[in-house]
């Protein structure tokens, strides 16, 4: 028994401390952005207290194959009645750990969400966790079937295909959806939220470098859902302001004929062929959301 | 029962379950469109040409969906083919000639008006250069031809819905029906499997007009195989 | 008054003898002979007939709508045909003969035992015959599901190269999906659980034997539907149905929508009958603290069976209106919303992975005394744990929807309440280990699958504890890392459990052994190639690898090459079983020891094969199973024909001492 403790509490040492320096440094999805960071720092942690808890199993279930089969000589006859079936010390140390194990993870889980304003996780529209910084971009996310586009109303609403962000700076992600549910992934920006129609689903993160974005979708959105995705990047505030003038200018023309902005669009199921419900029958619901008021950036 | 007897049982069921399995694969999962291949229809590194057709529904003799929307392609010996899935070369300009039969409407998003991608970013529409078209005005926008991961996308333009002659099965042919030429180019990249789709949702009876022909490859969506 | 002269004076209960059934007809009616009885192929008539007929009646009523005719798909067709499909498979077989009768007012033939092997093709009103019926069932949607991965594994060998096109892949991936759900739902509860309940509480039959065995051939009917997607074009939603993804699909998405409704009926009537069977049919003596502990995690399945499911029958028949009948339940531009089948298939979706799981507990603490000789460590832990989880798994579902732009007050509620069910997950972790403690462990090939449950969950519920968890969440949801999570709980835990369950049980079952050698290569051949497959999925979602994508990056295809190739060995794995089965079971079958583990299982003291009233006198329970390697131990159950059943010595190879010789 004594011998099952010493081999798990030397493994543990061992191996944890080795994980958190060697390869939790790489464990994704980085460190572009605050968001990335606090998640990549929670894996860790996590993982930290997972792996003496596979440990504990592992050693456990080696040491009675090897030391309690039958096959072994030498090994004592097992012993039934009433000590065998059941030890209160033991029941009551277990659920007690496991408790204290996973309300700890809890509690850290939520000071994770609030320091981080929600974690890069999409919070819908009424966001309780926002970044404390006094300028936050608002950048629209549309995803529709099969590609995303990208709105700054900052920069008059203009709409692009390429997903250009500054750097140091609080970003406001609002993801909707023109059809179906898709989920805007940025994997380096650790930002995950579902687009919705006719909702404004927000995510918030800092970046804190520069470098290339891969936006993939990760909701199952019909035949190219697979296909459904594009890079980004993350440039410094100067090239990103150049960047954001020049494309403002450059479509503008397109800019006026976009519908105004929005943080959520009906699609208008008249207008597009292939109405799925009766072409004459009013397709706007005029039901009111009480209460909520869309987020600001 | 012997044991033969119940060998050959067993043997047999088993046969007939794997050769179900087989059927169902063969027979309705590994079917595609056929590639048209355009890559030695002209010596290398010369400029391919590439004409298709979008119609309004394909009818009858093309498939079980005569009432789908579809693209058509001219395959090098110049006949149309039905198929979506077209083999072209690496790092070669490709001439695209599209010749639009089907009406059009306002775009869902009006990004897509943009002519994105190609040479100069702009098309010619019955030979007048143009690289914005405002769907709200005119016939509209029947249906884009779009590469996503290239970031190609050609917006083109419905015709008069209520001409009288209007195409309203493939293939079609002008001056019978009344048509749009929209004409531009583009270079292709490194060889690969890029997928191109349609933005307008023009699937009619589904929901948001994404369905049925929108989401078959061989209708309104496809791959341009890019050989080195 | 003793119980031994409570027994003398109790009259003897005759049964009839098992003469050859009455087949077909009415009593007083002829009775027609072998081919025009009511059996599979008469079932297979009356699907095909019904299929037809409500196919020609979608059209008649459906043809002349707009959205039909310009989308040149005609969904109330489709689903007229399923549904009148699955109500003529029931007629035929005929599940609907005795409340038709009933209602008509004629005498409804009387329940004969039938001796032939036919009786496995027939609407049988023995549990025993249901059980094994299931087994088949359960074994052929398995195989499909696996044959169906193997496509998927086939694709997703390159990034570039598409072996199928982007919409069959959608479609591949969706059907397995679905098809191994559906399966997943019933294969311990279907299987053993029919077998095994009234014998293991002393009962002679379940309490509705006819619900049962209805059952079954609405769960049959089922497959047929799920199967006809892939020739109406597939379903491109996942096994999900996300709306209003869902609404846009083509007529494919009638088989999923009317398939899980069928499934669902097969679910909740199964679970229903057990839990019935459970509460009021124990035997004089089997109280609550003596009843076996796979018995318990059914007695947990079965509410959950019964009441999660209406909610996704529900959700299906919204689904369908919205589908057919053009309402919006779904649809957010009408008033509907896409959150609402979010919410009501999670709420369904989470009981129902718990549904998958808890047998595969209830198995592997059942078998785990057996092969250590020793008693369960922690009874009471293990059951409070089983209902626990039961409990608590109506209150985690939105974690499914952590990034879905729920109400983020929600989240931290959520995750509180999924970290909480981890601690009576675990529970099943201490009850192995102190059974395990100090024990003389017998590996026989069932005894190998229960240790590979406890490998295989600790990893699958690990991952749990990392979803759980919001922040983390946001990097590995809809990744395949939350595919390796349920593959390495659901496959790793019941499936591997299901299997060591029919090693050890179908010597009972069908009274022939099955070959030890072939069991452990089956055993080790899956383990590894299991382990092989689904650890690296858990690297390939961390790299950023969404789910049911037919195209990834390039620097991934290592990964995915290396899962692929072990899958295809890990299918290869289920020939070896398959063979073993096929071969001891029908074509060369060598009849099986009576009681080859030596378990004390009340299952285990009846004659090889059961008779069709399992127990000749009801037996009087006197303590629970589990009393191995104990000096003085109480009797198991008085078989009531003065006779005990004994408790085990010590030694693992001591023989479970039951009185009657062995029935051949």
């Amino acid at each position: 028994m004594w011998r099952m403790v010493a081999i798990w509490a030397i493994l543990s040492v061992v191996l944890d401390p080795l994980f958190y320096f060697l390869v939790g440094p790489h464990i994704p999805p980085g460190d572009m952005t605050s968001a990335a960071v606090s998640n990549q720092f929670d894996f860790n942690v996590l993982f930290l207290i997972a792996l003496p808890v596979l440990l504990a199993v592992w050693v456990y279930l080696a040491y009675s194959i090897i030391m309690w089969r039958a096959s072994r000589k030498g090994v004592p006859e097992p012993v039934g009645g009433t000590e065998a079936r059941g030890h209160l010390g033991v029941q009551v140390g277990w659920i007690v750990t496991s408790t204290v194990i996973v309300l700890g993870l809890f509690v850290f889980g939520i000071v994770e969400l609030i320091t981080t304003a929600g974690s890069g996780g999409g919070e819908g529209p009424n966001p309780i966790w926002t970044p404390t910084s006094a300028t936050i971009l608002p950048v629209q996310v549309i995803a529709q079937q099969w590609k995303f586009t990208y709105r700054y109303p900052t920069f008059g609403g203009f709409e692009s295909q390429q997903l250009v962000l500054p750097n140091d700076t609080a970003i406001a992600f609002h993801v909707t959806s023109l059809d179906v549910i898709h989920d805007f992934w940025a994997y380096q920006l650790s930002i995950k939220a579902d687009a919705n129609p006719q909702l404004d689903n927000v995510a918030y993160t800092t970046t804190r470098q520069t470098g290339s974005v891969t936006v993939r979708c990760d909701e199952l959105c019909g035949l190219w859902h697979g296909a459904m995705f594009n890079y980004g990047k993350v440039v410094s505030k100067t090239a990103f302001n150049i960047w954001a003038k020049a494309t403002e200018k450059a479509t503008a023309a397109n800019t006026k004929d976009l519908p105004p902005f929005a943080y959520t669009y009906v699609p208008d199921a008249n207008g597009s062929d292939g109405g799925y419900y009766p072409d004459n029958v009013d397709p706007y619901s005029h039901s009111e959301v009480y209460g909520a008021t869309p987020a600001k950036s | 029962m012997s044991f033969g007897g119940r060998l050959s049982v067993v043997l047999g069921l088993f046969i007939v379950a794997a050769g179900f399995a087989v059927w169902g694969v063969v027979g309705f999962l590994l079917p595609q469109p056929p590639t048209v291949d355009f890559t030695s229809a002209q010596p290398a590194g010369a400029p391919v040409n590439l004409t298709v057709q979008t119609v309004g529904s394909i009818g009858n003799g093309y498939g079980n969906h005569p009432t789908w929307v579809s693209y058509l392609v001219k395959n090098p010996q110049g006949q149309w083919i039905h198929s979506t899935i077209w083999k072209v070369p690496a790092h070669t300009r490709i001439n695209l000639t599209v010749e639009q039969f089907d009406s059009g409407s306002p775009l869902r998003n009006q990004q897509w008006g943009r002519v994105q991608g190609t040479i100069g970013n702009v098309m010619t529409l019955n030979g007048k250069p143009i690289s914005v078209y405002n769907s709200n005005t005119g016939n509209g926008v029947g249906h884009t031809f779009s590469i996503p991961t290239l970031g190609i996308s050609v917006p083109l333009v419905g015709v008069n819905p209520n001409a009288n002659n209007i195409c309203s099965q493939a293939p079609c042919s002008s001056p019978s029906s009344v048509v749009n030429i929209i004409r531009t180019s583009f270079v292709t990249s490194g060889p690969g499997n890029y997928p191109w789709q349609c933005f307008v949702p023009c699937g009619l009876g589904f929901l948001f007009g994404n369905g049925g022909p929108m989401s078959t490859v061989g209708y309104m969506g496809g791959f341009l195989d890019v050989e080195a | 008054m003793t119980l031994a002269t409570e027994r003398e004076a109790e009259t003897e209960v005759t049964y009839p003898d098992p003469t050859p059934p009455v087949l077909g007809g009415f009593q007083g009616l002829p009775a027609r002979p072998g081919w025009f009885s009511q059996h599979l192929g008469t079932a297979a008539i009356g699907g095909v007939l019904g299929y037809l007929l409500g196919h020609w009646l979608g059209n008649v009523v459906g043809s002349g709508y707009t959205n039909i005719a310009n989308s040149g798909s005609n969904s109330i067709a489709v689903t007229g045909g399923l549904l009148l499909g699955v109500l003529g498979w029931l007629v035929g077989i005929g599940a609907l003969n005795y409340p038709l009768a009933k209602i008509v007012g004629l005498e409804p033939r009387p329940d004969y035992e039938s001796t032939s092997w036919t009786k496995y093709l027939r609407y049988t009103c023995d549990h025993k015959v249901v059980g094994l019926q299931y087994v088949i069932g359960v074994l052929t949607f398995f195989f499909t599901g696996g044959l169906l991965a193997m496509g998927i594994r086939t694709e997703l060998l390159s990034p570039t190269t598409h072996i199928f096109g982007p919409g069959t892949y959608i479609a591949i991936v969706s059907e397995h999906g679905t098809i191994m759900m559906m399966m997943a739902t019933s294969v311990v509860v279907g299987p053993l659980g029919n077998w095994l309940i009234p014998l293991m509480i002393g009962a002679r039959r379940t309490a509705f034997p006819r619900v049962e065995a209805f059952s079954f051939w609405v769960f049959s009917a089922g497959y047929f539907v799920i199967l006809s997607a892939l020739f109406y074009g597939g379903f491109p939603t996942g096994w999900t149905g996300y709306a209003p993804l869902q609404t846009q699909a083509g007529v494919g998405m009638m088989s999923y929508l009317v398939g899980f409704a069928v499934i669902g009926l097969g679910m909740m009537t199964a679970g229903f009958n057990l839990a019935v069977t459970i509460i009021n049919y124990r035997a004089p003596g089997m109280t609550w603290s003596r009843i076996p502990i796979f018995v318990w995690s059914i007695l947990a399945t079965c509410a959950l069976l019964t009441l999660a499911t209406p909610t996704l029958v529900a959700a299906g028949l919204f689904g369908i209106l919205d589908h057919t009948v053009q309402t919006a339940f779904y649809v957010t531009e009408h008033g509907g919303s896409s959150f609402l089948w979010e919410n009501l298939f999670w709420f369904f979706g989470h009981p129902e992975v718990y549904i998958m799981a808890l047998p595969g507990f209830g198995i592997v603490a059942e078998l785990l005394p057996v092969f250590t000789r020793k008693p369960l460590f922690a009874y009471k832990v293990a059951a409070a744990g089983m209902v626990g989880v039961a409990l608590l798994s109506f209150f985690v579902w939105q974690h499914h929807l952590f990034q879905s732009g729920i109400n983020p007050d929600m989240r931290p509620l959520f995750m509180l309440t999924t970290e909480l069910i981890s601690i009576p997950t675990g529970f099943i972790f201490l009850v192995g280990m102190g059974t395990l403690y100090k024990a003389k462990i017998r590996f026989e090939v069932p005894m190998l699958f229960c240790l590979a449950v406890f490998f295989n969950f600790l990893i699958g519920g690990v991952t749990g504890v990392f979803l759980s968890d919001v922040p983390v969440n946001v990097t590995v949801h809809g990744s395949f890392f939350v595919l390796a999570h349920f593959h390495y709980t659901i496959m790793g835990g019941i499936i591997f459990a299901f299997f060591g369950g029919l090693y050890f049980w179908l010597p009972k079952m069908t009274g022939k052994t099955m070959n030890k050698k072939l069991g452990k290569i089956h055993f080790w051949c899956m383990f590894i190639f299991f382990n092989m497959t689904f650890f690296p999925m858990f690297l390939i979602g961390l790299l950023g690898q969404p789910r049911r994508v037919f195209e990834y990056a390039a620097n991934l295809q290592a990964l995915n090459d290396f899962a692929s190739v072990s899958a295809f060995l890990l299918g290869a794995s289920f020939l070896i079983f398959i063979a073993n089965f096929v071969w001891s079971i029908f074509i060369k079958p060598t009849p099986s020891p009576h009681n080859p583990w030596n378990s004390l299982g009340l299952e285990w003291q009846t004659p090889t094969p059961v008779p069709y009233y399992n127990f000749e006198r009801i037996p009087v329970v006197l303590s629970d199973p589990y009393h191995y390697s104990e000096d003085n131990a109480p009797a198991v159950a008085d078989l009531g024909d003065g006779t005990l059943v004994a408790a085990a010595a010590s030694s693992p190879s001591s023989v479970v001492e039951d009185p009657r010789p062995p029935a051949q």
